[in-house]
């Protein structure tokens, strides 16, 4: 699982050394955040080698534009998801503009449908890795282990109402994945914990 | 009657089907009634449906070595990595993730058996995984030190200031056994590391004492190179996960340290009674030619290596390419040795015994035995 977002020192650092010039920084930053960012862009684009340029493409611009993250903004996570969400729903577009052209299979709604799709399900993931680890938590007991909400609470180690309130109170996080104006779906992804 | 407090209170376990069978008949009448808690319990049913399991895609580290070199290319940066902390800069990286990235908290409590060639015979010492990442944590301090840095070791009982001193303190110094809490330490200190000798790199004479001898910064990041590697192969054979060779560029680098180090490494077997005397002690002057082994490394980050079989003991001191010494050559080659990469590297990690290296031998046989003992006595615990 995801790490908690780092410390805004760390951020402010890491941006200034990036700044400077260091090339031991962009490591550091890589090895941070390679996984949230190929991750991501797996999850809308569903191809190793798409995933990998996007990859690419993110820590270049990071490493070229360090002094595009505004910290006051939030996290410098968060920045990094929010460029890779871009990019890889602008590529995904991209390509399935490029396949609509050429095979003239199906239609400009169905396009931006999978677009849409792909991209709140990006969105979804990112917001699952970055909820506070306690609403995490009880999500995956009562999802993937299919626990019931008592079950959660003994697991866990917290009252009924606590599991109820973590389950609900997580799906109320996760479900603002879908609140972006479809007509701009390469729009920001929310950023949870960023305010 | 269940009250619509408790009701909404239930919609998130409601939406996982994760209530008692009352309780779900109870919401869902409820929700045939109210408007906002129907609403609610819709966007929260569409919620799930976005849960997934993630997917536990491992990157290719390969891939690290890409997107990096890209980047440095379009903005070519104003502190470079020296090139020859890459390689401890990648073997680091790749032992943290995937390798320990993926390793369940029991997995960091399996046994692991660490092997060296103690100078006359094979030894071995048991830890656990995380005793490992100690153990790297422990002799890496040994170069942060060196450079001015924490010593992960302070504020613990001082023990020797060899590798395996410093190791032993840290284990018996730890009030329980070593538990994943380590990798973080460990991680920052190897990141710090690599950050450190990248502003100070150029001032080449720094050198780092490993109680006993001591190497220049540059091979002394070699050497951890070298180890992360081996002890990652050690603790992916714990847990029973695939590991890969280094970079062939980075092993490379690696065998020519191992080669610079053996001519002193002979020397000093030799004073000490465990390889057979030199053969040009009055013949060849200093500097001038003596006699040699071709040692050849087969595979990709092979070489070939001219040994100097008669190079004097250096003085508590593994310092390569002393001018004093006899100077290999290949007028003088008595021996030809051909390794595959991979064996090589085995017994310099003391994990093959000497005798049963898998080598190609032409000539001299003392002076092949010689160089292959000396080889697997480069190993330490």
């Amino acid at each position: 699982m995801a790490k908690e977002d780092a410390p805004p020192r760390w951020d402010r650092r890491m941006q200034q050394r990036l700044t400077h010039g260091e090339a031991a920084a962009l490591g550091e930053c890589y090895d941070r955040f390679a996984s949230l960012v190929h991750g991501l862009a797996h999850r809308v684009l569903g191809d190793e080698e798409a995933a990998d340029g996007i990859t690419r493409e993110v820590f270049a611009h990071v490493w070229q534009n360090p002094e595009a993250y505004d910290p006051k903004q939030g996290p410098l996570r968060s920045w990094v998801a929010m460029l890779t969400h871009r990019l890889a729903v602008q590529r995904l577009r991209a390509t399935e503009t490029a396949a609509l052209a050429r095979d003239a299979r199906g239609t400009p709604e169905e396009l931006e449908h999978k677009v849409r799709h792909a991209s709140v399900t990006a969105r979804a993931d990112y917001i699952v890795t970055s909820m506070p680890a306690p609403l995490r938590a009880a999500l995956e007991r009562a999802y993937f282990q299919r626990r019931d909400y008592r079950q959660t609470a003994t697991d866990l180690g917290i009252t009924e109402d606590e599991a109820r309130r973590r389950l609900r109170l997580g799906l109320q996080l996760l479900s603002t994945a879908y609140d972006t104006d479809p007509s701009e779906p390469d729009a920001a992804p929310d950023e949870p914990g960023a305010a | 009657m269940l009250e619509h407090r408790v009701l909404k209170s239930l919609l998130g376990a409601w939406a996982l089907a994760a209530c008692s069978a009352e309780e779900t008949a109870a919401v869902e009448v409820h929700l045939g009634g109210c408007g906002p808690c129907a609403d609610e319990a819709r966007r929260l049913r569409e919620a799930v449906g976005l849960l997934q399991r993630p997917e536990s895609l491992d990157l290719d580290p390969a891939l690290r070595t890409r997107v990096l070199e890209s980047c440095l290319d379009r903005r070519p940066p104003r502190v470079p990595l020296p090139d020859w902390a890459a390689p401890y800069d990648a073997e680091a990286a790749r032992l943290d993730a995937p390798l320990l990235q993926d390793i369940g908290d029991a997995e960091w409590h399996a046994p692991v058996r660490l092997r060296w060639f103690d100078g006359r015979r094979p030894a071995s010492r048991r830890t656990t995984v995380a005793g490992v990442i100690a153990h790297l944590l422990a002799v890496d301090g040994l170069v942060a030190v060196a450079l001015g840095l924490d010593d992960p070791l302070a504020g613990r009982a001082a023990g020797s200031a060899t590798p395996r001193g410093r190791t032993e303190a840290y284990w018996r110094d730890s009030h329980f056994p070593p538990t994943r809490s380590v990798r973080v330490p460990w991680r920052e200190q190897s990141h710090q590391l690599v950050r450190t000798v990248s502003f100070t790199g150029g001032a080449g004479k720094l050198s780092v004492p490993y109680g006993g001898f001591e190497l220049p910064l540059h091979d002394a990041m070699l050497d951890r190179a070298f180890e992360c590697w081996v002890h990652a192969e050690d603790i992916a054979g714990a847990v029973d996960y695939p590991y890969e060779p280094p970079a062939p560029r980075h092993l490379n680098r690696m065998i020519d340290l191992a080669a610079r180090l053996l001519p002193a490494v002979l020397a000093a077997r030799r004073r000490a009674g465990l390889a057979s005397p030199a053969r040009a002690r009055h013949l060849v002057p200093a500097g001038k030619p003596g006699r040699s082994l071709r040692l050849e490394i087969e595979g990709s980050g092979g070489g070939e290596w001219l040994i100097a079989l008669d190079a004097p003991a250096l003085s508590a001191s593994l310092e390569w390419g002393d001018p004093h010494g006899a100077v290999a050559s290949a007028e003088g080659e008595v021996a030809h040795v051909a390794l595959d990469g991979a064996e090589f590297c085995r017994l310099a990690a003391g994990h093959v015994p000497p005798e049963e290296a898998a080598a190609g031998q032409l000539g001299d046989r003392e002076a092949i035995r010689d160089v292959l003992f000396a080889a697997a006595s480069l190993s330490r615990m």
